[in-house]
């Protein structure tokens, strides 16, 4: 029997060169197929002696081996030569743009709203709505200031017609929501905070006649003007996000609370007014017939504008309102 | 309220400087607006006499005067002002003095030496313009520094003052709270009656003893109404903003000013007869000092005379009876009206005077008789004359009950317990009166306050004293509880979510809007109009948030945006048969191409189906097994082909369309323009998840062309299947519409897939036809439609 390991290593390079799997078949065929040299071989297995015949197969069947061996090692390389192929055609610019979609965002006081709304729902405060279109007694009588009081003159008021007005201010909320609190048998402790539109007869640089103001309301059987204090500043600490930020309460006058204050921020070494606080007045009570014997009650109004461009470092507040996409689309 | 810090300083001694005043003032309520020196900065300036000037030689402007400033030898100084001549006395900046912006050196002027100069009182930025120097009193004391002699080391303060504190719109006000506030002593001017040498007096008849509790008046004759006012009066008034108008009418502001009371002198000689304090009759009519001629009404509280009225009480007097240069009796009025009968009168004439100012918010009644008193003096003082007796009447003055304060609330209501020595200190401080019985006060408002009612008002005026700041901010100490979280309701904030993820941004349009707006894009023939629009293109209230957004739209193409997402959430506003409705809508404006211009993807136009799609995200969970229809229909504002009103359970919850062509013409927009606006409360329920069985079969699909008539609505075939309930058919979609070759005309294509699901066994083919079989039975009973071969 002639001596086969000479087919290895020509097969190893008739495999080789097979640069197609197709290529490889062919070259396949010519040691393992049916009229294949290996194959030919173990046919003529037969012809030999029951005693060469053992020692002649084994010898066929490790060159068979070895050849099926480069061939399944051929096979994986063209396939993953393939794949490679394949794969390299397949590759893109991944510092191509993304596919562009329109950009929304939130216009900047609805930010600061959420802000106020979250820090006050954190301690329980829930939010309430009220009419922007408001009647005379809410907007002024129920919260003591009755008609020809001079607070009416500092409040420059749109008029729609003798008893209705655009509400100049947020507290005619405190006012119904005490009132439907009472309707629906729910007693103090009340606390909600009103944040919405609010309206004045005035228009320049400083002033917009349309702005937002948050209401805030806490009535409990125990709450002071030190908590009212506290609350504000806790506020303030958080919405700003800065634990150094002390907040100043000075004498005021609001027909609906007693004692009255304006608060003032410290901010850059100075002081800022960020609205009007006070306790409820007890006349103010009596018109939603809550015991001032028994509850107390603190009430703060913040300007919203005011809250965002400090919040922002927004310079002029006719902004908000001129809704030009180039300031908007820097909130995103 | 503006004055002179120096004038406050004069009836109170306090050590605090200027700013800790202003400060201090601040603090406690009364604060200041505004505080700025009366001049600035300037050094060495002092009263001077020109001795004589003569021309300079050498300049035909110029003259060389030899000026006394009070030292052993007169200057030599060089003048150009046309007013500088022998005799006058004016300032004098010595070598060496600092005035604002420049320094005095010793110079030659065209050739001559000077040695100082002379002084405008633009020069020593006292005023803006000047035409020559400053001329002085000429029994001014030479050599007296000039700052000293014109008292200019002095302060303008302004006070915003709250309307509840009345008590300070004079300076003997601002002394009583600087007092109060700093525990210094007042000092004020002692006021004596004034002599009475004349017999004369008017009878005065008060008809309305609750209007007007005390009525004060006086005859003065004799007097000399040219008289000039003292300068140190002027000074004062000027530095109060009042101008210096004539000595009798300069008496009587001083008068406001120092203690709060106004004043009227009315010219004797035309008075007709005795005085009434009255209402107004009917028909009545005054004309007014600033030439106003009002018809008075009814609840018009008035000073006449036999003749009629004279003054409207408490506002303003009469032009006919006024104060002139030829005067020389007056009758002197000071009273007190009460804030009910002044308050608002002034406003509905469009007045507004220092006297109703203070009336309307309250003056002191226990001090009306010291005020006429302290004017008479002031008249005698300076335009001489005789004063006849008071005539005084007194009605029924405002009672000022005592006013308990108990501790425990004071400390309940602050958060800072107070110790009743401290009350009491600061009770005396403020002047109340007060007695104490254990912890219990129980305190008498003075006269001059008109806000002490109440224990409020107490605590209020303990913790002024005590200084907010030193109440600390103690957070509050509760019992928690949950709030409610109702699941089934969707929050605001949800829906502006879904519109910023569709690339929409929010802005914020004002709610009154161009009346046209309302009437032409809208349709509203009845907008809620406003009685004071703060301009003409604002002046009613809208009843969509569409004009808003178009207009932004508008302002951003005008500066080069080529497209936009825009919405708006807000109050739209309606009124029915009077009563004024409003609710909270979202809007949207889609314009331009549907996404930005990119290298991954062609340019489209934003179109109908694209803004269906934003408006669905907005239904998103809200819709969830409700029945939500596009009913093709027409608005105003709106493409008449492509316009829909959005039904939901039957209910009109809002539009969606394309602008108007004509609209968009006028808007001069270059593209098509969409937009929605739907009920947001509409939107904000959604139902509560409910699970059902999720079945272990699988679905089996079929598909299939219909053609029916192009005119029929897609929403109609696809409502009318599922609302047919054919059995197995669980979901029918629309998949593809084709319209042209291979369909004839006036028809249209549609490719339906259709879910078919059994929970309970695996659908047979003889099933899935028969149902499907089904359907076409209904699709073409109901549309006429045949299956496309």
């Amino acid at each position: 029997m002639a001596d086969l390991t000479h087919l290895i290593a020509e097969a190893k390079a008739d495999f080789a060169s097979s640069a197609s799997m197709n290529d490889l078949e062919i070259a396949k065929a010519k040691y393992l197929g049916k009229s294949g040299t290996l194959t030919d071989a173990l046919k003529g297995l037969g012809k030999l002696s029951a005693e060469e015949r053992p020692v002649a197969g084994a010898a066929i069947n490790v060159v068979k081996q070895a050849v099926e061996a480069a061939l399944t090692a051929r096979r994986e390389s063209l396939l993953n030569a393939e794949q490679a192929k394949q794969l390299a055609q397949e590759s893109i610019d991944v510092t191509l743009p993304a596919r562009a979609q329109s950009q929304g965002g939130l216009h900047p006081v609805t930010l600061t709203l959420r802000r106020v709304e979250e820090l006050f729902h954190s301690i329980g405060f829930e939010v309430a709505t009220g009419p922007e279109i408001e009647t005379d007694f809410y907007n002024f009588t129920a919260l003591n200031i009755p008609e020809d009081h001079p607070a009416r003159a500092m409040h420059d008021t749109f008029y729609i017609d003798e008893a209705n007005v655009l509400r100049t201010h947020t507290s005619p909320v405190q006012i119904r929501y005490m009132e439907n609190a009472l309707k629906t048998n729910k007693t103090p402790p009340l606390k909600i905070i009103a944040p919405g539109r609010v309206y004045r007869v005035d228009s320049d640089a400083t002033h917009s006649p349309m702005f937002h103001q948050v209401e805030g309301l806490w009535v409990d059987e125990d709450v002071s003007f030190a908590n009212l204090k506290g609350v504000v500043q806790d506020f303030l600490q958080k919405f700003f996000e800065r634990d150094d930020l002390t907040v100043r309460f000075r004498p005021s006058f609001f027909p609906f609370t007693e004692p009255s204050a304006e608060m003032d921020m410290s901010w850059n070494g100075g002081w800022l007014e960020i609205g009007g606080c006070g306790m409820v007045h007890p006349e103010v009570f009596k018109h939603v017939n809550i015991d001032s014997e028994k509850y107390r009650g603190f009430a703060f109004g913040l300007g919203v504008e005011r809250l965002t461009m400090l919040r922002y470092g927004v310079n002029d507040l006719r902004h908000f309102f001129n809704n030009d996409l180039r300031f908007l689309s820097q909130f995103r | 309220m503006q004055f002179s810090e120096n004038w406050l300083r004069s009836l109170v001694n306090t050590d605090l400087d200027s700013p800790a005043l202003s400060h201090a003032l601040t603090m406690a309520g009364l604060e200041v607006e505004d505080m700025q020196p009366v001049a600035t900065a300037f050094s060495k300036v002092v009263v001077a006499k020109i001795i004589s000037a003569e021309k300079h030689p050498d300049a035909d402007r110029l003259q060389v005067c030899k000026v006394d400033v009070g030292l052993p030898e007169p200057l030599q100084i060089v003048c150009g002002a046309p007013n500088a001549r022998a005799g006058l006395v004016a300032p004098c900046a010595m070598v060496g003095a600092e005035l604002p912006g420049f320094s005095i050196k010793q110079a030659k002027v065209r050739g001559i030496e000077s040695f100082g100069m002379m002084c405008s009182s633009k020069e020593l930025g006292l005023s803006a313009e000047a035409t020559g120097l400053l001329e002085l009193d000429s029994d001014a004391l030479i050599g007296q520094d000039i700052r000293q002699y014109l008292d200019l080391d002095d302060h303008l303060l302004t006070l915003k003052l709250t309307p509840n504190r009345s008590d300070c719109l004079s300076l003997t006000g601002i002394a009583r709270d600087v007092a109060a506030i700093t525990g210094a002593t007042a000092r004020f001017e002692v006021i004596l009656p004034a002599a009475v040498e004349l017999s004369l007096r008017k009878a005065v008849v008060v008809t309305d003893p609750l209007a007007c509790p005390r009525y004060c008046g006086r005859l003065i004759s004799g007097i000399n109404a040219q008289a000039s006012t003292p300068a140190w009066m002027v000074k004062r008034l000027e530095r109060s903003g009042l101008r210096s108008i004539s000595a009798v009418v300069d008496i009587t502001n001083y008068v406001l000013l120092a203690l709060g009371q106004p004043m009227h002198a009315f010219d004797a000689a035309k008075l007709s007869g005795d005085l009434s304090v009255r209402f107004a009759n009917t028909g009545e009519s005054l004309s007014l000092l600033n030439d106003q001629a009002i018809q008075l009404k009814t609840d018009d509280l008035v000073i006449a005379d036999a003749q009629g009225a004279i003054a409207l009480a408490g506002i303003m007097g009469g032009k006919p009876t006024a104060v002139s240069d030829e005067t020389t009796d007056v009758f002197l009025e000071s009273a007190f009206f009460v804030p009910s009968v002044i308050a608002g009168k002034a406003r509905r004439l469009g007045l507004s005077t220092d006297s109703s100012y203070r009336f309307e918010r309250g003056v002191d009644f226990g001090n009306t008789r010291n005020a006429i008193e302290y004017a008479t003096t002031l008249i005698q003082q300076i335009c001489g004359g005789k004063a006849g007796d008071v005539t005084e009447v007194i009605g029924t003055l405002p009672a000022r009950q005592p006013v308990r304060l108990r501790l425990a609330r004071l400390a309940s209501v602050l958060g800072i317990a107070f110790e009743q020595p401290k009350v009491a200190q600061l009770l005396t401080q403020l002047g109340f009166s007060f007695s104490v019985d254990e912890d219990v006060f129980t305190v008498t408002p003075p006269s001059y306050r008109f806000d002490i009612a109440i224990e409020e008002d107490l605590i209020e005026e303990i913790a002024r004293l005590h200084g907010y700041d030193h109440i600390p901010a103690t957070p509050p100490v509760v019992t928690l509880n949950m709030l409610e979280v109702p699941e089934q309701q969707l929050h605001l904030n949800q829906l502006r979510d879904g519109l910023v993820f569709a690339g929409y941004q929010e802005v914020v349009t004002y709610s009154f809007v161009d009346e046209s707006w309302e009437r032409d894009l809208l349709g509203n023939r009845a907008p809620i109009k406003l009685k004071n629009p703060i301009a003409s293109n604002l002046s009613v209230m809208r009843s969509s948030l569409w004009g808003g957004l178009l207009d932004t739209l508008s302002y951003n193409l005008n500066r080069k945006q080529e497209r936009a997402s825009l919405f708006e959430i807000g109050a739209v506003y309606h009124q029915e048969a009077g009563v004024y409705h409003e609710s909270t809508r979202i809007s949207g404006l889609a314009y331009g191409s549907a996404k930005p211009e990119q290298w991954a993807e062609s340019n489209k136009e934003v179109d109908f189906f694209d803004v269906k799609a934003h408006v669905e995200v907005l239904l998103g969970a809200t819709h969830m097994g409700r029945q939500l229809v596009y009913e093709k229909a027409e608005h105003s504002a709106l493409h008449p082909g492509q316009s829909a009103r959005i039904l939901l359970d039957g209910k009109d919850i809002g539009w969606l369309g394309k602008l108007h062509p004509k609209w968009q013409q006028q808007y001069d927009f270059a593209k098509s323009t969409f937009l929605f606006e739907m009920d947001a409360d509409a939107l904000l329920s959604r139902h509560l998840p409910a699970y059902q069985e999720v079945s272990k079969l699988l679905p089996v699909r079929r598909d299939l062309a219909i053609v029916l008539d192009e005119n029929t609505a897609v929403e109609t075939v696809l409502s009318a299947v599922k609302k047919a309930n054919i059995p197995l058919i669980k979901e029918v979609a629309l998949f593809d519409l084709y319209q042209g070759k291979g369909v004839a005309e006036s028809k249209k294509s549609l490719a339906l897939s259709v879910l078919m699901h059994d929970t309970q066994k695996t659908l047979t083919d003889v099933e899935a036809d028969t149902a499907i079989a089904n359907l076409l039975q209904l699709l073409q009973i109901n549309f006429d439609a045949t299956l496309r071969n």
